[in-house]
Formats: structure tokens, C-alpha cells, sequence
């Protein structure tokens, strides 16, 4: 009992110190090896430039918002193209097998590179970036649906088909739950790709968002500005990740990857 | 005088009926004749347990009841209407049958409630009757104080419990067990035993009981079905003479060993 209170208690205690020594890290090998500040500017300047963001939050919440717009839009084509195929080529056999080499074929290009493309056929605007993102997320999240659907217990079959239950009782008491897991799966893994995707479109094209704000402050060798807006970005990230998860958590709470560790 | 024979005609009718059933599995590479001349008569209330070897084709046997699988010749009659219309399954007869598999199966979005609720559900009962059922049975199978659990918070012999009184959830006429306690360690086994007598004689539902414990065949069954394998066919009948309900130290008395004696040598000779 004592023990499992401790092991709840140790990610508070544990991160805060970690990120305590990260910080000492940072700054001894500032002063200690004589870094240029071009290179790693030493974590006060950063800190500055992060009050200087806090005191005047129109500088960059214009380009936050831009960036939060561009993952989530582009996210959410991703959530509802991906449910939609994975269950389709999950449910089809012969049509999986129809297309499955193009799919890997597709999955396999590093996408990233088709962003200059991207930036030609569809401008320098949102909606460029909103493409990125959601062809980013949508392949984790369609191949995950597509395992969730074909991961329905056969024997949890059989008790539906035992109790003469029709296709969409199956449906909303079986198969839906089952695959859910999957699909938060894939949603976790495919909302921080959607960021990346916004972010490396904003680096390749356009005058907005946070990907923008970092190139200008790589132009200008801000450095202390560039950690700045990374550390922002880092925010962002965390803030999207963690409201999915926490859909996760309201919407499974049955499962495996939600229950509180505990050690048995 | 035509009420008396009306009545007796009525229970003329027996519960469940196999006649003639053949079961031959045919996949690409291999053809197995499953179960041959299959001739089984089971009557209301009546508690029979089938016990033969691994493979001796009792689980099919089982399954074919259930109206799960269809058998290749021959004729499944629950109360003298038959299981299947050709090939299509006759629904209102298998709504009176109940199964428990060897797995639980218990759906772990669900908790305790809901999955014993669940075949009601299905049915369209109201919320709150199933509610009002699922906290009944809970009481029934020893699971009060569990209804809002999750399957992953409870012991093997708890899910256990849950499956059965899922299957029970609908009042069916029969239940049907798969080898329900295969899983548990021996001494949850006893104690499952004897409460899946007390609630055969609550439910006053007709089982049938798949097995592979001589011992647990003899002390539940009121008849023991014993196959014999490849082709699975029916080599003996045993009655059990012992009143239900009966005790755990029944099993030490010599009538009961002479039993599972006899019966052990006959499954030895199949070896």
C-alpha cells in the first residue's frame, strides 16, 4: 500500500527534478565550455524571451492560433478519412488485398517531401498546411482502425451469435468498443504527426504560424527567439497530446492502457 | 380424464432431442467425421453431463445443441420444434437455450451489470428491469456487491459466475456448459460445482454439462453421456442414482467410486 502510493506519487516528483537537471545541465555547459550563445544561448535569455512573450502575447498568439487551426483542421480530416477507410479495407478483405501495395507504397514515401508540392498546387495559405497535416495523421490512425476491426475476439463473436444478436447490435455493443482502443491508438500517435506536418509546411511556405516564427528568428540568428518558440511548440504538442488522451481516458476507461499502473 | 392425458402428453415431449446427427468437418486439407449416429433423448429438468477424451467431439456435440453448428445429417429438436428450417437457424427455438463457453467471453467495456444485462438488451427490455435482473442474478451467483466491477477486476471463478448468470439473464429453458470450469484451480472448482447445482435446482433449467472430470460428471449429472472418439459417437449411458441436491463428501462413499470406476475403465478402453 505504502509502495503503491509511492509509485503514484513518483512522476510528480521525479519530472519536475528532471527538468530541474536539464536546466543546470544547460546552463554549467554554457559557462563551463564556453559555448557560443549563437549556438546555445544560456536558459536566462530564454527565459527573458519567454516573459517578453508572456508580457506581449500578440506577437505570437496570432501564429499559435494559425498553428493550432492547421493540426487540428488537418487532424480531424485525418480522424474521419481514417475510420472510414480503415474500416472499409478492415471489413472488405478483397479490397485491402486490392490496394494493400498501394498503401504501402504510399506509407512508405517520406511524406514530408511532398510539401513543396503541396505548396505549388495548393498556395501558401492554411490550406496547404492543412493537407500536410492530415495526410501526416491519416495513415496511423486508418492502419490502426483497419487492426482494430480485424482485432474483435472471435469468442466475443461467437456469445453475440449465440444470443441471435442482428448486425447492428453487433455493431454498437461489439465491435464498436472493441476497436475504439485502436482508434486512440492511432489518434495519439496522429495528432503530434498532424503538428509536424502543420509546422514543416509552415517552414517551406507562407508568412504565419509558429513554423514561420521559426524560421524568421533562424534568419535573424535569434537563437534565445528560437528556443523561445520551440519551447511554445513544445506546448502546443503537449497540450494536443494530452487532449486526446484525455478523450481516451472519458471515452475507455475499461481499458488496458488507461487503468492507473499499479504494481501487482 | 383427456386433461390427465394431455398433461402426460406434454411431458411425452422431451426437453432436447438428437436423432441421427452426423458432423463431418471438411476443410481442404483434411475431412473429419466429427460425431456419427448421434441418438440422444434429454428431458425437462434433467441434468446430463457429456464426458469423453479430448477430440471426441463433445464440445461439438455441444455446440450443435446450441444451434451453433449445424449437423450434417439428422435432426436437433428443442420441445419437439426443430433447430434448423434447412439451413436457417429457428431463432425462437434458440432463444430458450443459454450457453456458457469455456471462456468467459465477458465484455470488458461492460461491467458486471451490463454484461449480465447484455442478452436482455439485445432482447429490448427496459433499463430498469434489466438492472433489476442483473442485481438478481448477482445475488444468485455469489457476486453481490461486484455489479459495477469490470470483468478485469474480478477472479476467474467471479467471471465464471458472470458468464452463467449472463446466460441465465433471459430465464432460458436449458443451459448448455462448455467444460465452464476447465480454467479454475480445483478447490474453486468444488465450490463452483456445488452452486451451479443449487442454481440448476433454483432456475429448475434443464443442463447439459460438457466435461472432462469423471468426478465432477458423477457428482452433478443425473445421466452421464460418454463418447467415444474418432468418430464420436455415444458408447454409454450412465444413470446416477444419488438424490440431488448432494453433498461434497457423497464423493468419498463406494457407490459413487464404483461410478467413476466403471466409467474410467470404459474411457481407458477407448485409449
Amino acid at each position: 500500500m505504502e509502495r503503491e502510493r509511492f509509485m503514484k506519487l513518483l512522476p510528480w516528483i521525479s519530472t519536475p527534478l528532471l527538468l530541474i537537471v536539464t536546466v543546470v545541465v544547460w546552463k554549467l555547459s554554457t559557462t563551463a565550455f564556453d559555448v557560443s550563445p549563437f549556438v546555445l544561448p544560456p536558459p536566462e535569455a530564454v527565459a527573458q524571451t519567454l516573459l517578453e512573450f508572456l508580457r506581449q502575447p500578440d506577437t505570437w498568439l496570432v501564429h499559435a492560433r494559425i498553428t493550432l487551426v492547421e493540426t487540428v483542421v488537418g487532424f480531424g480530416f485525418a480522424l474521419v478519412t481514417g475510420v472510414v477507410v480503415g474500416a472499409v479495407l478492415g471489413r472488405i478483405f478483397w479490397l485491402e488485398l486490392a490496394v494493400r501495395p498501394l498503401v504501402v507504397a504510399l506509407q512508405v514515401i517520406p511524406k514530408v517531401a511532398l510539401i513543396p508540392l503541396f505548396v505549388i498546387w495548393f498556395g501558401f495559405g492554411l490550406t496547404s498546411k492543412i493537407i500536410i497535416a492530415a495526410i501526416l495523421a491519416f495513415f496511423p490512425i486508418m492502419l490502426n482502425v483497419l487492426l482494430g476491426v480485424r482485432s474483435v475476439e472471435p469468442g466475443h463473436r461467437e456469445v453475440m451469435r449465440s444470443l441471435n444478436a442482428n448486425r447492428w447490435q453487433t455493431f454498437s455493443s461489439l465491435d464498436f468498443h472493441s476497436t475504439l482502443p485502436y482508434v486512440f491508438a492511432g489518434m495519439e500517435v496522429g495528432i503530434v504527426f498532424a503538428l509536424i506536418g502543420a509546422i514543416v509546411g509552415e517552414y517551406l511556405g507562407g508568412n504565419e504560424g509558429l513554423g514561420y516564427m521559426v524560421v524568421v528568428s533562424l534568419n535573424a540568428l535569434d537563437a534565445p527567439r528560437l528556443f523561445a518558440v520551440i519551447i511554445l511548440l513544445a506546448g502546443l504538442g503537449w497540450l494536443l497530446f494530452f487532449a486526446v488522451n484525455g478523450i481516451k481516458r472519458f471515452m475507455i476507461p475499461w481499458h488496458e492502457s488507461v487503468i492507473e499502473t499499479g504494481i501487482s | 380424464m383427456s386433461a390427465v392425458r394431455e398433461t402426460a402428453g406434454a411431458r411425452a415431449v422431451p426437453e432436447l432431442e438428437l436423432v441421427g446427427v452426423e458432423k463431418i468437418f471438411e476443410t481442404k486439407r483434411a475431412t473429419t467425421h466429427a460425431l456419427t449416429a448421434i441418438d440422444l433423448t434429454i428431458e425437462r429438468e434433467e441434468f446430463i453431463a457429456i464426458i469423453g477424451q479430448s477430440g471426441c467431439g463433445k464440445t461439438t456435440l455441444l455446440r450443435i445443441l446450441a444451434g451453433l453448428v449445424k449437423p450434417s445429417e439428422g435432426a436437433v429438436r428443442a420441445e419437439g420444434r426443430s433447430l434448423w428450417d434447412g439451413a436457417v437457424l429457428d431463432t425462437e427455438t434458440v432463444n430458450k437455450l443459454g450457453i456458457v463457453f469455456q471462456d468467459p467471453n465477458l465484455f470488458p467495456w461492460y461491467s458486471v451489470e451490463d454484461n449480465i444485462a447484455l442478452p436482455l438488451k439485445l432482447r429490448g427490455v427496459d433499463r430498469k428491469a434489466r438492472r433489476a435482473r442483473a442485481h438478481e442474478l448477482c445475488e444468485l451467483v455469489g457476486l453481490k456487491g461486484f455489479e459495477r466491477a469490470y470483468p478485469r477486476e474480478l477472479s476467474g471463478g467471479m467471471r465464471q459466475r458472470t458468464a452463467i448468470a449472463r446466460a441465465l439473464s433471459y430465464r432460458p429453458a436449458v443451459l448448455l456448459l462448455d467444460e465452464p470450469f476447465g480454467a479454475l484451480d480445483a478447490m474453486t472448482r468444488e465450490r463452483m460445482n456445488l452452486e451451479l447445482q443449487s442454481i440448476a435446482a433454483a432456475t429448475r433449467a434443464t443442463v447439459v454439462l460438457v466435461t472432462h472430470s469423471i468426478n465432477e460428471a458423477v457428482f452433478l449429472a443425473d445421466r452421464i453421456v460418454l463418447l467415444s472418439p474418432r468418430p464420436g459417437r455415444v458408447r454409454s449411458i450412465t444413470r446416477v442414482p444419488f438424490p440431488r441436491p448432494r453433498e461434497l463428501d457423497l464423493e468419498t462413499q463406494p457407490e459413487f467410486q464404483d461410478i467413476v470406476r466403471e466409467l474410467r475403465h470404459q474411457l481407458d478402453e477407448d485409449a
